[in-house]
């Protein structure tokens, strides 16, 4: 009987540690680089805080002739990518992919896509809207940007860490790689996911969800 | 004995059945060896667009299921494959337009081997397609 309230404390304590360890949730990392900065909190105290790298503010026309900025993604997370509409080998597959998470995710409003064009000498904005209507896509929820080959190329190696290249001895032209980038709501780059694997997507489908109840809370 | 001779003539019958199937997949076992092979070209050079299952992409690229449109077509595949196509389609009734591109890098065996696994799947069943016709169909081409 001595025993018996240390062991019932013991053993709640058990049990809480045990509740707490189960709503950790999952979060996804943060990439690319970051540095630290001193900055006064609300007392005036010196206090350390990191400035991760975000996708800096653009402009570019979208598949209606529209500019779209940096603000058109404002409180939502999107996925982005580069493609561009006479390919043939790896963009088929990454917006077939893309085109299901698209479908999956129609109806919420906190979720977006952007597909830059590389090809900035014949994907002109109209050239983006037969091939959106051709993908099924309507509406704005799925961007497709056309802008200089300066703009997009630097956007999309320095800020979206996606390697694109204008190779007139290939067969296309144009060689790119085929990241789906998923960028949070703070514009910072949370994971990029191989568009022609079936198990990235996968992976892509299960991080949505973490990345969306993440923003939820801010 | 009667049983014995029942039996025997039962046994030959076997024999000359299995005889005659082996020599029925004789023709059979070339269309495999072309749908296995092409089953690869396939993979890496159309399935992008047109799909594991040959369903197509949205309205971008056509699904390869229309057995009558394939059957129609059948002698200008080669010319299809081998040059790129564009302009406006009707597909299992679905109006299609645009290009494909074309793939000339593909030898006589290849474009037999591909067109075998397609007109053999998916839902056709349109049996052989000869190299040799490769060669009398790619005479056609505009």
């Amino acid at each position: 009987m001595k025993y018996f309230f240390q062991s019932a404390a013991i053993f709640t304590a058990l049990l809480l540690t045990l509740f707490s360890s189960c709503k950790n949730e999952r979060t996804l990392p943060i990439y690319g680089p970051r540095e630290t900065v001193s900055v006064k909190d609300k007392n005036g105290d010196l206090q350390v805080d990191t400035v991760y790298q975000t996708i800096p503010s653009f402009k570019f026309l979208n598949q209606d002739s529209v500019y779209i900025t940096n603000k058109t993604f404002d409180g939502k997370i999107y996925i982005a990518d580069f493609f561009f509409t006479s390919c043939s080998s790896i963009c088929p597959i990454m917006h077939r992919n893309m085109k299901t998470i698209y479908e999956q995710y129609k109806d919420n409003p906190n979720i977006s896509f952007l597909s830059h064009s590389i090809d900035y000498k014949y994907d002109k904005p109209a050239v983006l809207k037969k091939y959106a209507k051709k993908l099924g896509v309507y509406g704005d929820k799925w961007q497709f940007a056309y802008g200089s080959k300066e703009d997009i190329y630097k956007i999309a190696e320095q800020s979206y860490l996606t390697a694109v290249i204008e190779d007139p001895s290939q067969k296309e032209i144009y060689v790119h790689q085929g990241w789906l980038v998923l960028i949070d709501k703070q514009k910072r780059m949370r994971g990029a996911y191989d568009g022609t694997n079936p198990k990235a997507i996968e992976q892509l489908l299960k991080d949505i969800p973490v990345l969306l109840s993440e923003t939820k809370n801010d | 004995m009667t049983k014995r001779n029942a039996f025997l003539i039962l046994i030959f019958f076997c024999l000359v059945g299995a005889i005659l199937y082996s020599c029925q997949s004789a023709g059979k076992i070339e269309q495999d060896m072309y749908y296995t092979n092409g089953r690869d070209i396939y993979i890496k050079n159309c399935q992008n667009c047109h799909g594991a299952n040959g369903e197509g992409l949205a309205d971008l690229a056509p699904p390869l299921t229309d057995t009558i449109y394939l059957k129609a077509q059948k002698s200008n595949l080669v010319c299809f494959i081998n040059k790129g196509m564009e302009g406006t389609l009707i597909i299992n009734k679905k109006q299609y337009e645009g290009k494909m591109p074309a793939f000339p890098e593909l030898a006589d065996i290849d474009l037999a081997q591909l067109i075998v696994y397609v007109t053999n799947t998916f839902g056709n069943n349109q049996g052989m397609y000869k190299t040799s016709q490769v060669f009398e169909d790619r005479k056609n081409c505009k």
